[in-house]
């Protein structure tokens, strides 16, 4: 994890290095400062001349600039290796998405993706920071400070050899305890967002039932779990600052008591007033850093949790990928399924698809029908490769779609998706997703074609039209409509409509239809459809029944022998007809 | 409804802070008592070592004095060393008190803070559970969302460290200069000059860096966005091979928010060098101006009187560093606290919207027929009533629950320059079907939305079994209206238990023959773990057809006097859909139903059809009726058969 991890420092790795060892410059200096003080303390007991005092204050204000200047860099080059590796983190993230096969994405849900790419990147952009600052600095200014107390304060320095491990094994056995308990309370607290999120998301259903008061309860009760268990992890870290005052004590203590009657002792030999203070500040400098050691372990283990989320995603490899010597020419539009079968995860039970032979010859025009649950959509999106088949093979024009390029392939084999999108941006920028390069006259053809033009007129703005995100200014059969435009500025040769002009009526369903015949005769299309005026002067019907083809034949010849079309057929037109309006 | 597209820009108004501290005090004064004293006494104390060590220096200053005078180095020692084991057991004592404090206090606010959160998240929620749907509509649910992860997240870090630090800091500091004040006028005034040095540091530096970190915010905010619309539409993406084209928007707006987060950062980061490396020049400028003073003998300036001395000179040295130090504390909660400031605006915003007002006293109660006379009951009779108390004399009077629905001239609008429903009227008499019809945004499910009143009509007037629906309970008035709704929003738990959502004292049975009559039953006994299976993320592991399934279950275990299906079967197949009915006709025998389609033949068997056009009525009528008409109805129904 943390190769993988690391694998995304590349272009920061010089900030990332350099932090560090500015740091430590840092704290040599911080170091020498305090021993210095000491020497001016002395002088000016001793009475000397200003001319010696002025020496020194030259001296360390000069030891003070060149501080500042390594504090500044440090903090500098820091914060372009974090937010930089932050950067990397997203892109890398992000990248690998796009990667995504229809499977991977299944897997990850859109908010939890949206949360690994923005909170979690940002703790572990945080833990980062401290790495490379504190980190090095804590353990590098503990051993030099410890250095600087023995050089100067001799025996007395002992006193923080002792009172070390005191406050090292606190912090550790505070640590311990708490950290299990805040790990099991952070996913809680995700839940416990995550039931706000439902709520709010569903608020018509809580308020049709008259709920609220029982939501409210539900989650005052999920709340105060949460708040008890932080409460219960926070109260043990609240041992960490009394832990840490008592050392502060101890040693000043010790340092009053016993440095006091050493100076005098000695008469000023072993030790001198100067040292005296001295010696309090490496020994606060010394517990700080043990503090601040401590303050790192739980930092990083909390981020532990995000950091192994966001590898995650970095490591779920694409399992559609191109073939070695892809082929860039889709010959014709014909299709072929041969023995094909199909199940979502190798793990799942049943198979989606099972035994699918089905040729269509390019140019052709064919119609899906069937149930709920029955794979209509699994059994299309196996032919632009958005699924890889578990058994037998697809054919486009004669060749496995595993040996085409993937992106040739699915600018060939063009889908108008069920559950379909539209982005925020003009209505001509939404289209040009079908090809960036097409002219206006070549949006207006498509959206002629898909009977979109005529609405599209209509708005003040036309084609240049705003369309909020997701689409929602439009209604649902316009959306279909853009849609469809969207797919045939492609130019493909399959096309493929999946329950893409349910909320069209049926009217300019057929218009739709026919300008496809007229249009496109070349291009083979595949509509799958709930109703049967769809899909009835199609060339060929299949009747889809769960996951295995129940019947292919033309509307007369289904009508006249499969039971399951005659019942959708007369569901549909009992006496009459079916659908209307947009 | 357009809904907001960007999170306002933060307005903090003025007295924020103040409210969430006085919220704060009103939650928890005890506690907050006790550890505001044991901070002042910690505070007090923590500057007490300075003055010891003063005179610790002096009795080392006598003693050495003594021996430089001839004495022997043990006398010496023997003559100070009870004034040293004095200024122990002192010492020993304050720390004990101070140690006792900080234990009390640091354990405290682990208590408070999280108190406080969970009560702050609690009066969020309850208040939001309170508000309109409206507000729901207008508000996307990240904006909404992101009030309990980010901006509570900014008071947690306020009330734990920024307010104990900031009390702590300013106690001490008033401590130290009074006590630099006793030492020395002249080096106090030097340590004030440092004072304003870091103050205008901070100022520039901790300006600049909050600057960024709210540009950050924002950048932040469009990368979610804009990350949230691609992840949404990823499928979309792929089947236009349009990933290198996101990936180049991705990178432009990832590099922007890398800027602002360096530049955030780094300023943030430069803070605390600088203004602790003034703190050293201030230490050294100290000591040389005590070592001049001294060295010249120039005439010290005290509240104390004292000459200066090394004695005073030490102890003053480690003031100056006590004091930087604590204004270096202040200073690394600016951030901290101008985050947290708005963070908190946006909660009492949220907190502060008006709820949706209920200004009903007709009640919905169970009864039962006797001799002619309603009579109210606590079993569930099947039998329902409106009581209606009377002001004016105290009476109680009951009418029966039949189902009759009039909208009279009713017009609405969901802003007021734009009128959707015009003068709608209509009569849904007891026991019929009623269906609407029409394009989408022609008002189907606004007419829903005011007969529940989850919106209010702006003219005219709906009547409930002759009671305009103003007067009845809002709660009694959803209660007995049944509702499937056009998004099917499922919650995570077991099937089991969002079916019981509709009642919540349904037995299992009751649970699993309202899912028969829904047509679930077969599906969901095909499913892993039967009706035990847990659904999770809005019942992503079923389809939309099965989750609409579902959602009719839940209502119809409700078992409501009056129903309202809003797209309740559009995924569902038509073969599916057909059984679906057989059930709900079974169940609603005699009660009023409202049916919402595009979908004629979910409409076909309705008693009354209204057709819908651009929020009028255009015609209305059975499905006989209005195909003798031919007007529009007759259009759409035929328009299967209208293939060229």
């Amino acid at each position: 994890m943390l190769k993988r991890l690391a694998g995304c420092i590349r272009e920061y790795k010089t900030a990332s290095i350099l932090s560090p060892v500015i740091v430590m410059l840092e704290v040599v200096l911080e170091c020498i400062l305090p021993f210095m003080t000491a020497e001016l303390v002395n002088e000016i007991q001793g009475n000397c001349d200003m001319n010696v005092l002025l020496r020194y204050a030259l001296l360390l204000v000069l030891m003070a600039v060149l501080s500042l200047t390594c504090g500044a860099l440090a903090g500098h080059f820091c914060a372009t290796a974090s937010c930089g590796f932050a950067k990397n983190l997203r892109k890398d993230l992000f990248y690998n998405v796009q990667r995504f096969s229809f499977s991977n994405i299944d897997k990850f849900s859109t908010s939890s993706l949206v949360t690994r790419l923005t909170t979690d990147v940002a703790n572990v952009q945080m833990a980062y920071m401290m790495l490379v600052r504190t980190a090095f600095r804590s353990p590098f200014m503990m051993i030099f400070s410890f250095i600087m107390a023995f050089y100067m304060g001799g025996k007395m320095a002992w006193v923080f050899v002792v009172v070390m491990p005191i406050l090292a094994f606190g912090l550790l056995m505070i640590a311990r305890k708490a950290m299990p308990i805040f790990r099991k309370v952070f996913r809680k607290y995700d839940n416990l967002n995550n039931s706000v999120q439902e709520n709010i998301q569903g608020m018509r259903v809580v308020k049709a039932f008259v709920r609220e008061e029982r939501e409210g309860e539900k989650f005052a009760a999920a709340s105060e779990d949460v708040a008890a268990d932080f409460t219960r992890a926070e109260k043990i870290l609240a041992l960490n600052n009394p832990l840490m005052q008592f050392c502060l004590h101890i040693v000043m203590l010790v340092v009053i008591f016993f440095g006091s009657q050493l100076v005098i002792s000695s008469n000023s030999t072993a030790l001198t007033v100067g040292q005296l203070s001295a010696l309090l500040t490496y020994g606060m400098q010394i517990l700080m850093s043990l503090m601040m050691l401590s303050m790192i372990f739980v930092m990083l283990t909390m981020s532990a949790e995000s950091a192994r989320r966001i590898v995650e995603v970095l490591d779920e490899g694409s399992d559609i990928v191109n073939p070695e010597n892809p082929r860039y020419e889709v010959a014709d539009g014909s299709l072929d399924f041969e023995n094909v079968s199909f199940k979502y995860s190798k793990k799942a039970e049943q198979y989606a698809l099972q035994e699918i032979n089905l040729h269509i010859r390019s140019g052709q025009t064919v119609g899906i029908i069937g149930g709920t649950g029955s794979s209509k959509t699994t059994l299309i999106q196996l032919i632009s490769r958005l699924y890889d088949v578990s058994e037998g093979s697809v054919k486009v024009g004669g060749v496995d779609v595993r040996e085409y390029d993937v992106e040739t392939l699915r600018n060939q084999v063009a889908v108008v998706l069920q559950k379909n999108v539209l982005f925020a941006g003009t209505i001509k920028e939404n289209l040009r997703w079908g090809n960036l390069e097409a002219t206006d006259e070549e949006l207006i053809h498509a959206c002629k074609l898909a009977c979109a033009h005529d609405f599209i007129s209509q708005f003040p703005d036309g084609y240049d039209t705003h369309i909020d995100q997701g689409g929602t200014n439009v209604s649902g059969g316009q959306k279909q409509r853009l849609c469809i435009a969207r797919a045939l500025l492609k130019k493909p040769k399959v096309l493929i409509l999946d329950d893409s002009t349910s909320a069209v009526d049926t009217h300019t369903d057929a218009m739709i239809r026919k300008a496809f015949r007229e249009e496109i005769p070349g291009t083979t299309k595949l509509i799958i459809a709930q109703r049967i005026s769809s899909v009835e002067d199609a060339d060929q019907i299949i009747v889809m029944h769960g996951g295995r083809i129940d019947d292919v034949g033309t509307h007369a010849e289904l009508l006249a022998r499969n039971a399951i079309y005659q019942e959708v057929y007369t569901s549909q037109n009992k006496g009459g007809a079916e659908d209307g309006e947009e | 409804m357009a809904k907001n597209n960007m999170r306002p820009p933060i307005k903090v108004p003025k007295g924020t802070l103040m409210r969430v501290i006085r919220q704060l005090f009103k939650d928890y004064p005890v506690h907050l008592t006790v550890v505001v004293v044991c901070l002042l006494i910690t505070a007090v104390s923590s500057t007490m070592p300075a003055i010891f060590m003063g005179r610790t220096v002096t009795l080392i200053e006598q003693a050495l004095a003594a021996i430089a005078g001839g004495t022997a180095p043990a006398a010496a020692l023997e003559s100070v060393f009870g004034g040293i084991v004095q200024i122990a057991v002192t010492l020993l004592c304050i720390y004990a008190v101070s140690l006792t404090c900080s234990f009390t206090y640091n354990r405290l606010m682990a208590i408070v803070t999280q108190g406080f959160l969970n009560k702050m998240r609690q009066r969020m929620f309850k208040g939001m559970q309170k508000l309109p749907i409206r507000y729901f509509d207008s508000n996307h649910t990240g904006d909404i969302m992101s009030y309990y992860t980010n901006d509570i997240d900014t008071l947690r870090q306020l009330v734990s460290q920024s307010l104990p630090n900031m009390i702590t800091a300013m106690v001490v500091i008033v401590m130290v200069v009074s006590i630099m004040l006793y030492y020395s006028v002249w080096m106090t005034l030097l340590v004030f000059l440092g004072v304003i040095a870091m103050t205008f540091v901070t100022k520039k530096v901790g300006g600049n860096s909050a600057r960024y970190f709210v540009r950050q915010q924002q950048s932040v905010g469009k990368m979610e966005g804009f990350v949230e619309e691609i992840m949404n539409g990823q499928k979309v993406v792929q089947v236009f091979c349009h990933e290198e084209e996101s990936k180049k928007d991705f990178d432009r707006l990832n590099e922007q928010l890398f800027k602002d987060a360096e530049s955030a950062n780094r300023f943030a980061n430069m803070l605390m060098p600088i203004l602790s490396n003034i703190g050293n020049v201030l230490y050294v400028a100290v000591a040389i101006l005590g070592g001049a003073l001294m060295i010249l003998g120039v005439p010290n300036l005290s509240f104390s009187g004292l000459p200066l001395t090394l004695a005073a000179v030490v102890p003053f040295l480690n003031m100056t560093k006590q004091f930087t130090g604590n204004i270096s504390q202040i200073s690394q909660q600016v951030n901290a606290v101008v985050m947290a400031q708005a963070g908190a605006a946006r909660l009492f915003a949220l907190m502060d919207e008006q709820p949706e007002t209920d200004e009903g006293y007709v009640a919905l109660v169970n009864c039962r027929e006797e001799d002619g006379k309603i009579i109210e009951c606590k079993e569930r009779t099947g039998m329902w009533a409106w009581k209606h108390p009377h002001q004016a004399d105290g009476s109680v009077t009951y009418t029966k629950l039949a189902g009759d629905v009039v909208l009279d001239h009713v017009d609405f609008g969901y802003v007021p320059e734009k009128i959707v429903l015009h003068d709608v009227t209509l009569y849904a008499e007891p026991g019929q079907k009623v269906a609407f019809v029409g394009a989408t945004g022609a008002g189907k499910t606004t007419i829903t939305n005011l007969i529940n009143r989850f919106y209010d009509i702006a003219d005219g007037k709906i009547l409930y079994d002759v009671i305009n629906i103003n007067k009845i309970k809002k709660a009694d008035l959803r209660r007995s209206l049944g509702m499937v709704l056009q998004d099917t929003n499922l919650f995570t738990g077991t099937v089991m238990e969002n079916i019981r959502y509709g009642k919540l004292d349904a037995t299992d049975e009751e649970c699993i023959a309202a899912a028969k009559l829904a047509n679930a039953d077969n599906f969901i006994r095909r499913l892993p773990d039967g009706y035990n299976t847990m659904l999770t993320a809005n019942g992503a592991n079923l389809s939309q057809g099965q989750r609409q399934l579902l959602s009719i279950a839940r209502a119809a275990v409700a078992d409501p006097p009056v129903m309202i299906m809003d797209e309740a079967t559009s995924s569902i197949d038509t073969r599916t859909e057909a059984l679906v009915q057989q059930g709900m006709d079974r169940l609603m025998k005699g009660r009023t139903v409202f049916i919402i389609a595009h979908r004629l033949s979910t409409v076909r068997n309705s008693d009354v059809i209204m057709v819908l056009e651009q929020g009028r009525i255009i015609e209305r009528g059975n499905h006989e009726k209005l195909i003798a008409e031919k007007g529009k109805y007759y259009q759409l129904y035929t328009g299967a058969f209208e293939l060229e």
